[in-house]
């Protein structure tokens, strides 16, 4: 299957991507790129990759036809692919494995990531002991409050899980300081990005290993019902499991794919963390994109109910697909995901995260205005269990 | 002749090495950054580095980071800084290069950046997370208007990236002597003369050495193989520490003079 050969020999997807990092970085980014192009070419690694996922991740995951939702929106067949049965509870474990294999093959011991809801922490601090890996996760404090469950998970693993105080206190902040550290740790320490941005050519692995969503989603709807889905849906932080889902069908113009950001407030009050949909381009954390910022060029805090959708720009390649059309992108206020969380829950007996419960919710408006012959696939990219006390906190009256 | 080359070729004829001091303009207002720069400029600073202050500065430490937030607390644009630099450049002829992250720049538009901070008198940018590679445009824009763009170099270049930089750097090439963020350290780091010394080979330009640097004895070392110094945090950290403002203008004063006097005398 044919997929188009970006980003290109400088990193770039169209105007997008690059790398903006100080000159320090350069190298061992250079090095990065040729030592992932080896092991992507190379049958072991392939072999020993394909043995994690399926006996410790285990994968394939399912891609279920939700037929109680269906038949509640009373419009298009709709399809999850569950990301959320994956072990740790999330699409972020086929990164971090992948990683954590080529860290092992440069031979240093030690991993670095940063984390927003806590998903992507544990996930690498998994991998790491797994792998036998020295593992620190930068986490904003005001995310270590919202999440604590997922930083106790951390610890039990082994990991360092080392607040950040700067800034807003969130997931940017926490990237921020995951970049200063890897500038003082490079020589012996590999920064496990945990979604589709940063320099070149962190965006290019981390899809490249996400796109394991898309592959047998596509292999699965085709067995299920022989032909390939009218529209794709996902939600959209950094854009992982999106771009995961979506890479392998972007040759499939028919296919369309529909990214849901979030609204958080809602768009008219500012606070809301619409890159794509309410943004515009400039260059954060090594890259070119579509960012949150103010007329002076510097950084705005974005506002989601769900940590993993908090931060103030987007993967590179989303906002080249916005830009080509290839894609759109919808966002969802905090209140319509809340409803998505509590309309899975209820229909299908499966409480998504609340980053998932964005794209649910966007399926629940647009579902019943499609024919019933049409089909969505939603990425149910985790499960909701780290969201259940905050969601109870926030449904207090209803309960 | 850029201002920035007459004065490395003035320090030359006097066997001087270089002192850039870096101050993060509008820490804590503006009006205090034009007063600080007179301080630096009688205490013998050869050129002036003005920090633009933004929320996620990738490159720098604790120190700096915090100078950018009061900066922005007391509502300073990158706009109303090149407004300083005009200001400043009514009674100065001191080199000035703006150090700054790559966002502000382009959101204020590159080719009016480059225009309106030649217009003023800047002199030379520093912009860390702009690498030569992702360039292009921003240096034609600004080879045109005879801005210098001055590239970084770090104990973990290559050969090749060493040869690329020394090609494209103008004004003079940013050694950054540690593999980290801006900060005073104690001692130089390792390896930074056998570093300094091989891109002198490959270059004519001069190589000043940042990041770490914190006092006289550092200085002195430093100059024995390379064009001089820059000393940021050390200073940042004074200004933040000393809130009264005659004794501030004073300490500043005091302190880059017995940086400078470290870099005489140098053959």
């Amino acid at each position: 299957m044919s997929t188009p050969t970006l980003p290109d020999r400088s990193g770039h997807f169209g105007e997008f991507g690059g790398k903006f990092v100080i000159e320090t970085l350069m190298p061992a980014l250079g090095e990065l790129e040729k030592l992932y192009n080896e092991a992507r070419n190379d049958p072991e690694f392939q072999k020993q990759l394909k043995f994690y996922l399926e006996h410790y991740v285990g994968r394939p995951s399912p891609l279920y036809f939700a037929q109680n939702l269906t038949r509640q929106l009373g419009g298009a067949k709709i399809y999850l692919k569950r990301e959320d049965l994956n072990h740790t509870g999330a699409h972020k474990i086929n990164n971090t494995i992948g990683s954590a294999l080529l860290t092992q093959r440069m031979g240093k011991k030690r991993v670095i990531a940063e984390t927003g809801a806590g998903q992507h922490g544990v996930a690498t601090a998994t991998a790491a002991a797994l792998f036998d890996l020295e593992c620190d996760v930068f986490m904003g404090e005001e995310d270590i409050r919202r999440q604590s469950l997922n930083v106790f998970r951390m610890k039990l693993l082994g990991a360092r899980v080392i607040p950040v105080s700067s800034g807003t206190r969130t997931l940017k902040d926490a990237t921020s300081e995951a970049i200063r550290n890897w500038i003082t740790t490079v020589e012996d320490t590999h920064y496990i990005i945990g979604s589709v941005v940063g320099p070149h050519p962190f965006p290019m692995i981390v899809r490249d290993f996400q796109r394991i969503i898309g592959d047998e989603t596509r292999k699965q709807i085709q067995e299920a019902e022989g032909r390939l889905p009218d529209a794709l849906v996902a939600c959209v932080g950094g854009g992982s499991n999106s771009m995961g889902l979506f890479y392998p069908f972007v040759e499939d113009r028919e296919v369309k794919m529909i990214g849901v950001e979030a609204a958080g407030h809602g768009i008219e009050t500012g606070k809301h963390g619409a890159s794509l949909g309410h943004g515009a381009v400039g260059i954060l954390h090594g890259m070119k994109s579509y960012l949150l910022f103010d007329a002076d060029g510097q950084i705005t805090e974005a506002h989601s109910i769900s940590a993993g959708l908090d931060y103030p720009g987007v993967g590179a390649e989303h906002s080249h697909f916005k830009d080509s059309k290839r894609a759109e992108y919808a966002s969802i206020t905090d209140k319509e995901a809340l409803e998505g969380f509590k309309l899975l829950s209820r229909s299908e007996g499966i409480i998504p995260a609340l980053e998932s419960s964005h794209a649910i919710a966007h399926v629940a408006k647009v579902a019943p205005k499609m024919k019933k012959s049409e089909i969505i696939v939603i990425c149910l990219s985790g499960r909701g269990d780290k969201d259940v006390n905050q969601v109870a906190d926030f449904l207090e009256e209803e309960l | 002749m850029s201002r920035i080359q007459k004065r490395f070729d003035w320090l030359k004829s006097k066997s001087e090495k270089a002192l850039v001091a870096f101050i993060t303009a509008g820490d804590p207002d503006l009006a205090t950054t034009q007063e600080l720069f007179s301080a630096i400029e009688e205490g013998g600073a050869d050129i002036i580095e003005l920090g633009v202050p933004f929320s996620d500065p990738l490159a720098d430490g604790p120190v700096i980071q915090a100078a950018s937030q009061r900066s922005l607390k007391s509502g300073t644009t990158l706009k109303k800084i090149i407004q300083l630099v005009h200001d400043i450049r009514q009674s100065s002829q001191l080199p000035i290069v703006l150090m700054t992250s790559f966002n502000p720049v382009f959101v204020y538009g590159q080719e009016a950046f480059v225009k309106d901070s030649v217009e003023a008198g800047v002199d030379g940018v520093i912009i860390p997370d702009l690498p030569p590679e992702e360039a292009e445009d921003f240096d034609a824009l600004a080879q045109a208007q005879a801005l210098d763009v001055v590239y970084l170099l770090a104990p973990t270049s290559t050969p090749d990236r060493i040869e690329m930089v020394g090609a494209k750097s103008r004004g003079f090439i940013y050694y950054v002597s540690l593999t980290g963020v801006t900060g005073a350290r104690d001692a130089l780091g390792k390896g930074v003369e056998e570093k300094v010394t091989r891109i002198k080979q490959a270059t004519s330009l001069p190589v000043l050495i940042g990041f770490g640097i914190s006092g006289p004895e550092q200085a002195k070392a430093a100059s024995g193989f390379s064009d001089g110094v820059i000393v940021g945090s050390a200073i940042v950290r004074m200004i933040e520490e000393t809130p009264e403002p005659a004794e501030r203008k004073e300490k500043l004063k005091v302190f880059v003079r017995g940086m400078k006097q470290s870099l005489q005398d140098c053959k």
